[in-house]
């Protein structure tokens, strides 16, 4: 295999003691960037790009620094968001949902643990295929058409409108509550403000980490302080520092299947890393989800999302290398570091610069690498953080929440905004409705409203150009089949549960 | 008296290093209107760093992002905090230019001075290469009598500058009813470019610089280029010019500053400026990032500006896009 070649040639590249130094130095950094919330991967790379420059390193060793910088950045937002339920970046959303519970429940440890491992085996998973079929998918991506990514993201609502809560129209209420958000802004097709009230501020509609930090940390620390006011918390205790080898054993399969959901959504340039972790989620409590664990604690709820998440971003480099389309706002960063380092993604990137592109590609992997080496070990001190007493840990909580979302735009309003999410997210709480339907509506409510209107564009407002590709038919189809086996799995339950109560 | 130890004397040289760094003399700041990675930002980064090495600036440009509403944070900040600053220098482009053309800044086009313009990727329109669109001449012909049956894309929204250099073209080639023809939003060049080659879209119109990758390769066809000469790095490509259709369209880079700065001070960074255009640093970076270098600077730029602001103006009330 001469792909297999080229690879070998660049992580020949990539394993100079200089780089190696560079990729573990990159790492440490970008896992305390990505810690922050709101300084995310976008941040960290995109600020230390001129950085790279003053040093003089050649291209390679500044791929190898950004790369390290970036999966650090990634890796780090997992840690708030399984120890302290901040999402680092979008992505890591779906993270929350059952890695805080655990390290609530004590099990710190194993969550940091199956995410490091989950996002390694991703990312594995990530370079094979890139390596084997790069240009192969990016030929047969082009042909998804503005329609066929509306019927992708119809299959992705489906598939997690079973994830939240019991009562459906709670789900719908917040799906909607997301979906309304992500329309705020100037609308980038007709160039019209939505939802601005003449303040230029929300022109370039609601930042999404912005809006993340405050519906989790701040309602977290409003919820926190009412509880506070009645008993006093406990703080939480810690089962063990070491991560436990059979509960990372028993995630495996649903990292295997995160990946390969999450490399599939990856190599779609319109779809990207959050659609990756949200799908392979959804899919994973679809196909695993026996006793209603998911949401509460269930290690395969980290292991999906996470593995899901490395393989999309691995995935998304295939459009962004071939084709020159970013398809996340990770690989929008990359793109713009190739670019500034005088690369010009595109057809003939492959022929013409091998040498960088596998380069590239050894070095994301060598970044996962040095990642699980770095951080299996600092599990224990990471998740002694669990044990600061509350009534300490949320004042820093809340520093920061507000140093990271103000350190992304300088901005005032951006703060009151935060604050605003917080109180939205607290009540919604409160009301027992899930956030995870907002979330997912604000995260993929824009992308998909883009894609249904180019759609409409390009047939002039005929309606029927939704149904004529066979790639939306497939998906819908899929659609059908997943709307089907959920009812059927929520009938036998309840039969199930009918007939232990007449039993007992 | 204590014995100065090693250590010490390091750090105190540290110190100092890290103040002379942090804190120069007189420092020129350049606001880049987004977040760090786009274009302003890039604007922004050059040319501070270009003005220091060419000792036209004393010590360090600081580049500070300040993203919002597509430069209208920033604008406004300008015109209400800082419109006498005579150190101060914000990157903009035809994307800002054409936000203020429809009223989506909180001031109007002339309430800042216009510098110069350094730099611009050059507008170009391309169809797939097996289309049976050969010419410019035969695409306006299209565009003029039957503007319904093709769909046209690009990287902005309707009555975004991509769309409306377009229509710039279909106007000049004939065409009476601007709102006739079908205009598909991408979320960049290349988006736009990747949907023509597997067949959703007929004709795009965006930049070069981004989508060059795919002249090359020979993915798609350049039906003509919206500059006043050949682009140097595809010299066999006609600009539209030279097939009768008098329009050009860059998308140009420059800087504005306060609109109290005095005419001595501004005159001092139309000068200086020019003097960093003439630069062979800046002549490389702008070829490196995909732009060709084109200097308009002072009262000229200002009326450049302010007449394109007119036509985009203009284009946008044909087409509906503002009242």
């Amino acid at each position: 295999m001469e792909s297999f070649l080229f690879l070998a040639d660049g992580f020949a590249v990539a394993l100079t003691p200089l780089n190696i130094a560079l990729l573990l130095l990159g790492c440490f950094t970008g896992t305390l960037i990505g810690a922050l919330p709101g300084l995310g991967p976008v941040n960290g790379v995109a600020i230390l790009i001129p950085l790279t420059f003053a040093f003089g390193f050649d291209a390679t060793s500044s791929l190898i620094l950004l790369s390290a910088v970036y999966f650090g950045c990634m890796y780090g937002g997992r840690i708030s968001s399984i120890l302290l339920n901040i999402p680092g970046d979008e992505p890591a959303v779906m993270t929350t949902l059952d890695g805080y519970p655990m390290a609530k429940q004590g099990k710190a440890a194993d969550a940091l643990a199956i995410s490091g491992v989950a996002s390694f085996f991703g990312a594995t998973v990530a370079v094979v295929g890139l390596t084997l079929f790069a240009p192969l998918l990016a030929g047969l991506a082009i042909y998804f058409g503005p329609a066929d990514y509306f019927a992708l993201y119809i299959l992705a609502f489906v598939t997690i409108g079973g994830i939240a809560g019991v009562d459906p129209r709670k789900t719908l209420l917040s799906a909607l509550i997301g979906l309304m958000i992500a329309t705020a802004g100037l609308d980038p097709i007709s160039g019209i403000p939505r939802f601005t009230f003449d303040n230029y501020h929300l022109y370039d509609g609601v930042d999404a980490i912005v809006a993340l930090v405050g519906l989790f940390a701040i309602s977290e620390i409003l919820m926190l302080l009412e509880k506070a006011a009645k008993d006093r918390a406990a703080p939480i205790g810690l089962d063990s520092w070491l991560p436990s080898v059979r509960a990372i054993w028993s995630t495996r399969w649903a990292v295997v299947r995160g990946s390969i959901v999450g490399f599939i959504a990856g190599v779609l340039p319109g779809a990207g890393a959050s659609l990756g972790s949200v799908m392979s989620y959804s899919m994973e409590k679809q196909a695993s989800d026996k006793n209603g664990t998911f949401g509460k604690g269930d290690p395969r709820g980290v292991a999906a999302p996470e593995a899901g998440n490395n393989a999309a971003s691995g995935g998304a480099l295939i459009p962004m290398l071939s084709l020159g389309v970013p398809g996340s706002g990770t690989t929008a960063v990359m793109l713009a570091m190739l670019i500034s380092l005088n690369v010009q993604p595109g057809p003939l990137l492959f022929e013409r610069q091998p040498d960088l592109v596998w380069g590239l590609v050894a070095s994301l992997y060598l970044g996962n690498v040095a990642l699980l080496i770095l951080n299996l070990p600092m599990i224990g001190l990471f998740s002694r953080l669990m044990m600061v007493p509350t009534w300490a840990l949320m004042p820093i909580v809340a520093a920061v929440s507000f140093v990271g979302v103000f350190s992304i735009s300088n901005s005032i309003f951006d703060l009151e905004l935060m604050i605003m999410f917080g109180v939205l997210g607290y009540l919604l709480r409160k009301l027992d409705i899930s956030l995870v339907p907002l979330v997912l509506g604000l995260l993929l409510g824009g992308d998909m409203e883009r894609n249904l209107r180019r759609a409409l564009s390009i047939s002039d407002g005929e309606w029927g150009v939704l149904l004529e590709s066979p790639i939306s038919l497939t998906l819908y189809a899929l659609t059908a089949v997943f709307l089907g086996l959920s009812v059927w799995l929520a009938r036998r339950d309840r039969k199930r549960r009918q007939a232990r109560l007449t039993e007992g | 008296m204590k014995i100065l130890t090693p250590t010490s004397a390091a750090f105190g040289i540290v110190m100092a290093v890290g103040m002379t760094v942090s804190a120069p003399a007189s420092a020129a700041e350049c606001i880049a209107p987004s977040n760090p990675g786009g274009g302003w930002d890039f604007t922004c980064r050059t040319i501070g760093r270009i003005l220091s090495e060419l000792d036209l600036v004393e010590g360090n440009v600081q580049v500070t992002n300040m993203p919002g509403g597509v430069g209208a944070v920033t604008y406004a900040m300008v015109v209400n905090e800082r419109p006498d600053d005579p150190e101060l220098i914000v990157a903009t482009s035809t994307v800002g230019i054409t936000q203020i053309a429809q009223g989506r800044y909180p001031a109007p086009v002339d309430a800042v001075r216009y510098l110069a313009m350094l730099g611009a990727d050059v507008g170009v329109i391309a169809v797939d290469d097996d289309s049976p669109i050969e010419s410019l001449d035969q695409l306006t012909e299209i565009m003029a009598n039957e503007p319904g049956s093709i769909v046209t894309a690009g990287s902005s929204g309707a009555g975004g500058w991509d769309h409306i250099r377009l229509l710039m073209v279909a106007r000049e080639g004939g065409l009476d009813d601007l709102n006739a023809m079908r205009w598909v939003q991408f979320d960049g060049g290349t988006d736009a470019v990747t949907q023509m080659m597997g067949g959703q879209i007929d004709v795009v119109s965006t930049d070069m610089g981004e989508i060059a990758g795919f002249v090359e390769s020979g993915d798609i066809r350049i039906l003509a280029a919206l500059s006043d000469e050949p682009i140097p790095a595809f010299p066999d490509i006609p600009t539209a010019k030279s097939q009768g259709i008098d329009v050009t369209g860059y998308n140009w880079r420059g800087l504005y500053t306060g609109g109290e700065v005095s005419d001595e001070e501004y005159d001092e960074w139309v000068s200086d400026l020019e003097t960093l255009y003439n630069s062979e640093e800046w002549q490389t970076a702008a070829v490196e990032s995909g732009l060709i270098p084109i200097w308009r600077g002072g009262e000229e730029f200002s009326d450049f500006v302010v007449s394109e602001a007119a036509v985009m103006e203009e284009i946008s009330r044909d087409i509906g896009v503002i009242e």
